[in-house]
C-alpha cells in the first residue's frame, strides 16, 4: 500500500513541475529552487507534514521534501535550543543528503567521461 | 471532410491540437518516471526500517542512497538520456538534484579538478541551497516567535 501512495504522490509532484516547464518561462533549474523553497513554506503551514504521513518517499524523495527536511529540522532546532537553531537546524538535518551530494558528485564527475552532447 | 482542408487549414488545426496532446503525454511521462523513482525510494525507506534503524537515520541515509544512484546513472550518462525522456519526472526527485550536481560538472571537467568540477557542482545546486537553507532559516525565526 505505501508504494502506490507512494508512486501516486510522487507521480503527481513530478507532473506538477512538468506543467511548470511547458506553461511557464521557468528553466529546470528555477523548477528546483521553487520545489525547494515551496516545501518549506508548506511545512512551516503544517500541510507537507501531512503528505509526507500519507506517502512515505513519495513526498520525500521529490525536490519539495528537501525542503521538508530543512525546515523540519530549523523547528526541531528552534524547539531545542532557541534562535540559534534557526541558522544551525536546516544544515544539521540535510547534512547526510548534502554530504551525499557533495561527496558523491565530486567522486562521479572525476572517474567519469561525459558524452558528446546530442 | 479531410479533403476539404486546404494546408493553411490543416497547419493551423495541427497547431491548435499538438500542443496539448504533447503537454499531456509529457506530464503521464513525468508521472509515471517520477512515480517509479519515488518507489525506488521507498523500497530502500522499507529496507532499512525493516533493519531496526531509528527514523532520522533511515530518512538521511535514503536520500543519501537516492543522491549516489542519481549521481551514479549520471556519470554512467543514462540519468541524461532518462531526462530526455521524462522531463521534469527525473528533474524532481532528489536523484535529479544529483544529476544537476555531476552532470555540469562532468562537462566543465577540461576547466581543472577545482575551478572546473569544483567550481561548477553548484551551478544548479548552488542556488537550490541557497534559497532552502535561506528559506528554512526565515521560517525558523519565525517559528521562534510563534511558539
Amino acid at each position: 500500500m505505501s508504494y502506490i501512495n507512494a508512486f501516486l504522490v510522487g507521480g503527481i509532484i513530478c507532473a506538477i513541475g512538468q506543467v511548470l516547464i511547458d506553461k511557464t518561462k521557468l528553466t529546470p533549474a528555477r523548477i528546483l529552487v521553487v520545489f525547494v523553497v515551496a516545501g518549506v513554506l508548506l511545512t512551516a503551514f503544517g500541510v507537507y507534514q501531512k503528505l509526507v504521513d500519507f506517502a512515505g518517499a513519495g513526498a520525500t524523495v521529490p525536490l519539495t521534501g528537501f525542503g521538508y527536511t530543512l525546515a523540519k529540522g530549523a523547528f526541531r532546532e528552534v524547539e531545542q535550543t532557541g534562535l540559534m537553531g534557526a541558522l544551525t537546524g536546516g544544515f544539521k538535518a540535510a547534512a547526510a543528503g548534502l554530504g551525499a551530494a557533495i561527496f558523491f558528485g565530486y567522486i562521479m564527475s572525476v572517474v567519469s567521461k561525459p558524452k558528446a552532447k546530442r | 471532410m479531410n479533403k476539404s482542408f486546404t494546408k493553411e487549414e490543416y497547419s493551423q488545426y495541427v497547431k491548435s491540437v499538438s500542443p496539448n496532446s504533447k503537454l499531456f503525454l509529457n506530464i503521464i511521462k513525468a508521472f509515471l518516471v517520477g512515480g517509479i523513482i519515488c518507489v525506488i525510494g521507498q523500497v530502500i525507506f522499507n529496507w532499512l526500517k525493516g533493519r531496526g534503524l531509528d527514523s532520522d537515520m533511515v530518512s538521511g541515509l535514503t536520500s543519501a542512497i537516492m543522491i549516489f544512484l542519481g549521481a551514479f546513472f549520471t556519470a554512467l550518462n543514462v540519468y541524461d538520456e532518462l531526462g530526455r525522456f521524462a522531463g521534469a519526472g527525473s528533474i524532481v526527485p532528489i536523484t535529479g538534484f544529483a544529476n544537476s550536481v555531476v552532470s555540469p560538472a562532468m562537462e566543465f571537467k577540461t576547466e581543472g579538478y577545482i575551478m572546473g568540477t569544483g567550481a561548477k557542482m553548484f551551478v544548479i545546486a548552488g542556488p537550490v541551497i541557497v534559497f532552502g537553507i535561506c528559506a528554512s532559516i526565515l521560517v525558523g525565526i519565525i517559528h521562534y516567535f510563534i511558539i
